[in-house]
C-alpha cells in the first residue's frame, strides 16, 4: 500500500514540476484595438474592446484576432458603412495577426519593467495578407504583461475599395493595440 | 505490484504529454468559438418610404429628418407635373438605447403633430445563435390639428387624435435582399360615422434590393384588411443613396402623407390613374451622446 501512495506522488510531483517547466502561454479576450484613419474634419476612429490574443513565453509565437462587426463608433452609420460598404464584414468576419516577439528572449516576465519588443508577422484584414513589421513594448507588472503597439497599414492594401478613401478616409490608418494579459 | 507497474505506465504518458504540451503552437491552434453575430443594415435607413423600417438609430444619436413629398404627376403641365404643389414633414429621432428610438415630427399635410416610439424585441443573428428575422414594435401617436370646417359638432381635443401599433418582422436574406412585413392596427378617436369602425387593420410588405455597394432599391406596400371607402392601397417605389453621412431616398407613391394614418388609410392617389408623387427624404446623424466604449479614448 505504501509503495502505491508512494508511486501516485510521484505522479503528482512530476506532473506538477513538468508543468511549470511548459511553455507559459499568456491570453486575453479584452485587449483593446484603436484604429483611426479620419482624413479630414470628420473623425473616423473606432475601437474595439474583445480582441482576443495569446502569445507563447518560450517560442515568442503572438495571435491577435478581432471581429470586424465589433468596432464602436461614435457615429452608428459610420458602423454600418465600415461593415456593409468598406470591411464587407459579412464576407470576412475577422481580421488578425500571427507573428512573433522577436526579441522574447529579452524580456523577463518575472521582473517588472518596460521592455521593447519587435514584432514581425502576417495582418490579415479584409482577406487579404500583408507582412507587418513594428516596435511596441511589453511592460510586465506583477508578472502580468501589457503589450502596445502602433503601426500604420495602407488601407488600398488590403483590396479595400471606396469613394472616400483618400479624402474624408486616410490614405493610412493608424492602429494602436493595448492588451493586458492574464497567465 | 502490478498496480505499481501500472501507475508507472501512466506516469511516463503524463510526462510524455507534458512533454508534447512544452511548445504549443499558437497559429496552428483553432479557435472555434462561437461568436453570437448580429445582423445589422437590413435597411439602410429607419424608414423603408413612409412606413417605419426594422432598423433604430444608434444609441446617443439624434437623427434629423426632412421628408419631402411632391404633388401628382397627374396634375398637368399647369403645375408643373406636381413640382408646384408639395407637402413635408420634419422630424427628430433619437436613440435613447441601441434598441430603443423615439421620435417626434410635424407634417404640414393637414397640420400633424406626430410621435413614436420603436423597440426592437428580437435581433436577428447568426453564428453563436440562429434567429432568422428581427421583430420591432412600434406605437405612434398623430394628432391633426388642421381646424375642420364648422359643423353642428365642436370635437374635443381628443378626437383630434389617432394611433397605430405596428409589430415589424423582416429578414436580411443576405447583403443583396431584405424583406419586412409590418403586421399594422391603426386607431381613430373619431370617425366620420356611427358605420365606419374606429379600427382599421393592414399588413405592409417592404423589400430592399442592393444594386451596387452604395445604392439601393426599396418597395414597399401596403394592403388594408379594413378599408376606408374612397381611398386606395399605398405603393412606394424608391431609392437609397448612401453618401458618406447621410441617406438620401428617392422615390415615386401614390400617398401624400408621411403619418401611418395619412399615407396607409387615405392614400387618395391611384397608380392607374398616374396619381405619382415624387418626393425624398434626407437625413442627417448627429452623436449627442458618445457610446460609452469611446468616452475615455484619447486618440
Amino acid at each position: 500500500m505504501k509503495s502505491i501512495i508512494k508511486s501516485f506522488c510521484l505522479i503528482v510531483f512530476t506532473a506538477i514540476s513538468m508543468q511549470s517547466n511548459a511553455q507559459k502561454v499568456f491570453a486575453t479576450k479584452t485587449g483593446q484595438l484603436f484604429f483611426n484613419a479620419s482624413g479630414g474634419i470628420e473623425k473616423i476612429a473606432a475601437v474595439n474592446n474583445q480582441v482576443d490574443s495569446k502569445f507563447g513565453e518560450a517560442t515568442g509565437q503572438i495571435i491577435f484576432g478581432v471581429l470586424i462587426k465589433g468596432f464602436k463608433f461614435e457615429n452608428q452609420l459610420m458602423e454600418d458603412h465600415f461593415n456593409e460598404n468598406y470591411m464587407e464584414s459579412s464576407q470576412f468576419p475577422k481580421a488578425d495577426f500571427k507573428g512573433y516577439i522577436k526579441n522574447i528572449k529579452d524580456i523577463d516576465f518575472s521582473k517588472d519593467g518596460k521592455y521593447p519588443a519587435n514584432f514581425d508577422g502576417t495582418l490579415t484584414i479584409h482577406g487579404v495578407a500583408q507582412k507587418v513589421t513594428t516596435v511596441g513594448q511589453v511592460e510586465v507588472i506583477q508578472g502580468k504583461p501589457i503589450i502596445t503597439g502602433e503601426f500604420s497599414v495602407k488601407i488600398k492594401d488590403f483590396g479595400i475599395k471606396g469613394l472616400y478613401i483618400g479624402e474624408k478616409i486616410a490614405n493610412e490608418a493608424k492602429i494602436r493595440v493595448n492588451c493586458k494579459y492574464q497567465n | 505490484m502490478r498496480i505499481i507497474r501500472y501507475l508507472f505506465i501512466v506516469n511516463f504518458l503524463l510526462l510524455s504529454v507534458w512533454g508534447i504540451g512544452q511548445n504549443i503552437d499558437l497559429f496552428s491552434e483553432q479557435n472555434n468559438d462561437q461568436n453570437p453575430d448580429i445582423i445589422t443594415g437590413t435597411f439602410k435607413s429607419t424608414r423603408v418610404v413612409n412606413g417605419q423600417s426594422i432598423e433604430n438609430v444608434g444609441a446617443g444619436v439624434l437623427d434629423f429628418r426632412i421628408s419631402h413629398r411632391f404633388g401628382a404627376l397627374s396634375q398637368g403641365s399647369y403645375n408643373l407635373f406636381g413640382l408646384d404643389q408639395a407637402t413635408m414633414r420634419i422630424g427628430l429621432d433619437y436613440g435613447l438605447a441601441s434598441r430603443l428610438t423615439v421620435g417626434i415630427g410635424r407634417s404640414t399635410y393637414q397640420k400633424q403633430y406626430d410621435a413614436f416610439l420603436k423597440i426592437k424585441l428580437l435581433q436577428q443573428q447568426d453564428g453563436l445563435k440562429f434567429i432568422p428575422f428581427g421583430i420591432s414594435y412600434v406605437a405612434s401617436t398623430m394628432y391633426k390639428s388642421l381646424k375642420n370646417a364648422p359643423t353642428t359638432y365642436n370635437p374635443y381635443v381628443s378626437d383630434k387624435f389617432s394611433f397605430a401599433h405596428q409589430l415589424i418582422i423582416a429578414s436580411k436574406i443576405n447583403d443583396y435582399l431584405s424583406i419586412q412585413f409590418s403586421p399594422t392596427l391603426v386607431h381613430y378617436n373619431l370617425v366620420d360615422s356611427a358605420k365606419i369602425p374606429n379600427d382599421f387593420k393592414s399588413l405592409g410588405i417592404s423589400s430592399r434590393i442592393r444594386i451596387s455597394k452604395r445604392v439601393n432599391v426599396t418597395s414597399e406596400y401596403f394592403y388594408r384588411i379594413d378599408k376606408l371607402a374612397g381611398y386606395y392601397n399605398p405603393l412606394s417605389l424608391g431609392i437609397d443613396i448612401e453618401t458618406g453621412g447621410h441617406v438620401f431616398q428617392l422615390h415615386v407613391s401614390n400617398s401624400t402623407g408621411m403619418t401611418e394614418r395619412t399615407f396607409i388609410n387615405e392614400t387618395s392617389g391611384s397608380w392607374a390613374k398616374g396619381d405619382l408623387c415624387f418626393g425624398f427624404n434626407i437625413t442627417r446623424a448627429f452623436t449627442i451622446r458618445k457610446p460609452k466604449e469611446l468616452r475615455d479614448v484619447k486618440w
